[in-house]
């Protein structure tokens, strides 16, 4: 049990790594990665919403009717939602600011969804769990290594610490959106470059 | 009226909600492939969201307002819109199959759309009137279904391409949607 435990948590941080290898969720990574700062935040509360949501589709799994349950899972999903949204906006004010509209875009995020439909609804708790926590980490890895990319050429600083020397000239390219966009296309070329052995 | 025609051009041109804003990127490189497809979904997102960005308008402003329950938004508007689509869907089938048929497999997919919630939300957050928040719906989700047209028939061409083939598929698709974005830089700063 303890060994298909931790292959459900590891599967979602290479095999199954959410936005390239799912490639679902993408507005958000494209679209909070403009710093690590808030990659790292939208990464954190991803990973409470699918965790919880997870957990609970599990539990309640033999009590949903299959005919409504994309309903259920949208509501239970909202709820986490609504959580983080209550709780970054009491403790971390100016991140919830930054952030704005795409924390309860979480909903609409495919990756909660599709791991309630797909996995959670059919599996234990304990299983989804691990699965939801994977999966979790591996989008917010991902979002990281996005951001911090573009964050270093866009900006030249990284978590708003400055890398380069006073010459360096910062590639606005990466900040902006059309960066955005050939960045994580570029990103997922490498993936498959490597993922194919 | 010329400050909502404004409006409308700033939405589809210098604020585009997929080039952007970033919002519906999913439907966008899920459904471009084919021009077909394209125009269908476009049209879908056109008319499920301005009917959304109305219903969920009077929502707040006449249910949730009152009653002190804003913190209710997100969960209230994905409901009404799920339902709405629901009820979309079915009045078409019945009353206009011809546009049924058009739409059809597009509708279910639009609640899951995040254009829809996120044009929804922004108007709240705005604090847009009614009829702003109609020109705003009607102008956002134009920007979307004419990036998306766009878009496809630019990937079209790309089918005749030879792509190398770890770039295949969704990686020369962002690429090139990191293309068209540099296109629409340059209405910035139009309005």
């Amino acid at each position: 049990m303890a060994k298909t435990l931790t292959q459900e948590f590891v599967k979602g941080l290479w095999a199954e790594i959410p936005p390239f290898r799912l490639v679902l969720g993408l507005c958000p990574i494209l679209a909070v990665s403009k710093t690590v700062e808030n990659a790292v935040g939208m990464g954190i509360a991803v990973i409470f919403v699918l965790v919880c949501s997870n957990i609970l589709v599990a539990a309640l799994r033999k009590i949903i009717p299959s005919k409504v349950r994309i309903a259920c899972f949208i509501i239970v999903i909202a709820t986490f939602v609504i959580v983080v949204e209550l709780l970054m906006q009491a403790y971390t004010y100016p991140l919830f600011l930054k952030l704005g509209i795409f924390i309860p875009l979480i909903v609409v995020n495919c990756i909660p969804l599709g791991r309630a439909e797909a996995f959670a609804y059919k599996n234990g708790i304990a299983a989804s769990a691990a699965d939801g926590l994977g999966l979790g980490i591996g989008y917010a890895m991902s979002l990281t290594v996005l951001s911090s990319i573009r964050e270093v050429f866009g900006n030249g600083t990284f978590l708003g610490a400055t890398v380069f020397g006073p010459s360096f000239q910062p590639f606005k390219f990466m900040v902006e959106a059309p960066g955005a966009f050939v960045c994580l296309g570029l990103m997922l070329c490498i993936m498959n470059a490597m993922g194919k052995k | 009226m010329g400050e909502y025609v404004q409006m409308i051009i700033g939405f589809i041109l210098v604020n585009n909600i997929l080039l952007m804003q970033y919002l519906g990127n999913c439907p966008f490189l899920g459904t471009s492939k084919r021009m077909e497809t394209a125009v269908g979904m476009a049209m879908a997102v056109v008319f499920v969201l301005v009917l959304a960005g109305v219903i969920t308008w009077v929502t707040e402003m006449y249910l949730l307002k009152p009653l002190g329950l804003e913190y209710l938004r997100t969960m209230s508007f994905i409901v009404v819109i799920a339902a709405l689509v629901q009820f979309v869907e079915m009045f078409l089938k019945k009353s206009v199959p011809a546009l049924y048929t058009g739409l059809g497999i597009y509708l279910p997919l639009i609640t899951t759309n995040c254009a829809v919630l996120g044009v929804c939300l922004i108007n709240i957050n705005e604090e847009y009137n009614f009829l702003q928040t109609i020109v705003s719906s009607f102008g956002y989700s134009t920007g979307f279904g004419f990036a998306l047209i766009l878009f496809a028939g630019v990937r079209e061409r790309i089918l005749l391409a030879r792509v190398p083939k770890a770039l295949q598929d969704t990686s020369i698709g962002l690429v090139t949607a990191g293309m068209l974005s540099l296109a629409f830089f340059g209405f910035k700063g139009m309005i």
